[in-house]
């Protein structure tokens, strides 16, 4: 990460594809975790209380992320507020741009987290 | 452009007549109709099936009113207040009306699916039923032993053969195991339940548990080949001891034998594929026709089972229905074909 004399970051696009990057993650880990404990599935009504409590784990460390994120993103938008749409080509309307966009990607990545992890909640075993 | 006036010009024509008043009231009865099918999600058969139709319908109307609200603000905005409005309410009504409202409605509803979903995939009660998509029919054997799913497996073997029709006890939590040995199927009773995959290799399960008598549709619901829309099958609800004796009657060998027509047919080889049970016929490539005279249709639910439509079939396969995996029999002349049908017929 890329850090400015004010010692903000430096966004680019890789900051800004972050959140939605974790979400992905999160998804493909949390399907694993199912699927590797539900292979080949024939003890359907067995509770699997291991790969649950992994998706919870991975759904809190993938939210902190996000979160953490989201709430950099806001802050470095607000401490130099400019209002959308980030209009200029300058170097200040680029940086409000990558940061207002983050922070709505890290919202829609933070639900998309919680909605993914909501069937471990809700369904104990491999039925 | 001349196209769209005379479209014009015919619907302002037709608008004037007493048919236009007609065609809602013939739409409603359309819908009312198929809402009562029974091919319907509506029908309100099966637990699963109920449970559906009340989340339909709670979308349907949550929907409407949501439609409602966005069309009403819009006019608000556009007429009785067309002027600027003020930015923080605007900003306000995007977060509240476009980021929370449905963020929270979405995980509600999400929720209430995911809670309603272990209940009806729990544990079933009694005999499992096996079900085999096959191209383009449906393999059937009563009294298997329940809970044998997972992956690289197959149906279990054993049980009681039919084909095309499911008798199912009422208000009972009946397992349908389903595969199958070629390409993949779906099982579907809309008036029953939802869907499951027949995949080959694998056995997957669904309970049905009926809540009213009578006779339902089953169909095929993913594309398996030519004669895919023509994979259908019956679904009988019956009482329990109603099922308990129909199983029994399923058990036992055919009612009649040593007739013309069972002669003919095992002199033309229909025993290389089908098996009557009673009889030299132990072909396992097509139905069971041990007691096909019993069941309502033949072909997979697209014939009614009449002697006249068995003799069609057999003399036409490929007409009857295009991709059906049976040869068919022109070479027969009719007083054979009538035999031979009259002999299906009549084992019920
Ligand atoms: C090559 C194997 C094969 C042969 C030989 C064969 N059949 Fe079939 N038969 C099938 C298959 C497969 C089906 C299922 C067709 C479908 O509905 O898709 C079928 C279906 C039927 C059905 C409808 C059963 C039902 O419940 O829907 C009847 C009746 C029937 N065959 C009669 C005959 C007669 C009579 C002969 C001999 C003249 C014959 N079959 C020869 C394979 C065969
Ligand atoms: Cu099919």
């Amino acid at each position: 990460m890329h850090l400015l004399p004010s010692g903000k970051t430096r966004d680019n696009l890789w900051t800004l594809i972050t959140p939605p990057t974790v979400w992905a993650w999160h998804f493909l880990l949390s399907y694993i975790t199912a699927a590797y404990a539900c292979a080949p599935n024939d003890a359907i009504f067995e509770a699997i209380p291991g790969p649950r409590l992994l998706v919870a784990v991975l759904t809190v460390v993938a939210l902190a992320i996000i979160a953490w994120c989201g709430v950099r993103a806001w802050r470095e938008w607000q401490s130099e507020y400019v209002a959308p749409p980030f209009n200029e080509a300058s170097p200040a309307h680029r940086e409000r741009f990558l940061e207002f966009s983050t922070l709505l990607l890290a919202g829609l990545s933070f639900v998309g987290v919680v909605f993914v992890a909501m069937p471990a909640l809700f369904v104990v075993d491999c039925r | 452009m001349r196209s769209v006036g005379a479209g014009e010009g015919r619907r302002a024509h037709r608008c004037e007549g007493a048919f236009a008043r007609g065609v809602p009231i013939l739409a409603f009865l359309a819908f009312a109709g198929c809402v009562r099918g029974p091919q319907s999600t509506f029908a309100g058969a099966g637990t699963e099936a109920s449970s559906v139709e009340g989340l339909f319908w709670w979308m349907l109307w949550g929907g409407v009113a949501i439609w409602i609200v966005v069309l009403g603000v819009g006019v608000y905005a556009s007429r009785p207040r067309p002027a600027a409005h003020d930015e923080i309410v605007g900003k306000r009504m995007i977060l509240w009306g476009g980021v929370v409202f449905p963020t929270v409605t979405l995980a509600i509803l999400l929720g209430f699916g995911l809670a309603l979903m272990p209940p009806f995939r729990g544990p079933a009660e009694g005999q499992a039923i096996a079900v085999s998509g096959e191209r383009f029919w449906w393999r059937v054997a009563y009294d298997v032993e329940p809970g044998q799913t997972g992956v690289a497996r197959g149906l279990p073997p054993g049980g009681i053969e039919s084909a095309n029709e499911i008798v199912l006890p009422l208000g009972v939590r009946t397992e349908i195991l389903l595969g199958s040995p070629d390409v993949i199927h779906s099982f579907w009773v809309p008036a029953i339940a939802g869907k499951v995959d027949a995949i080959p290799g694998r056995v997957n399960r669904i309970v049905l548990e009926p809540t009213k008598t009578g006779v339902f549709n089953g169909v095929c619901a993913e594309f398996c080949g030519d004669a895919h829309a023509q994979m259908a099958f019956r679904v009988v609800v019956v009482t329990p001891e109603e099922y308990a004796a129909e199983v029994a009657r399923q058990a036992s060998p055919a009612v009649l034998t040593g007739t013309r027509g069972e002669e003919l047919f095992l002199a033309n080889g229909c025993g290389a594929c089908h098996s009557v049970r009673g009889t030299e016929a132990q072909g396992r490539v097509g139905p069971d026709l041990t007691h096909v005279g019993s069941r309502r249709t033949i072909a997979a639910g697209i014939l009614d089972n009449t002697p006249e439509n068995i003799a069609q079939f057999v003399r036409a396969t490929g007409h009857v229905k295009q991709g059906v995996e049976m040869p068919a029999y022109p070479m027969l002349d009719d007083d054979e074909l009538t035999a031979i049908a009259d002999w299906l017929g009549a084992l019920q």
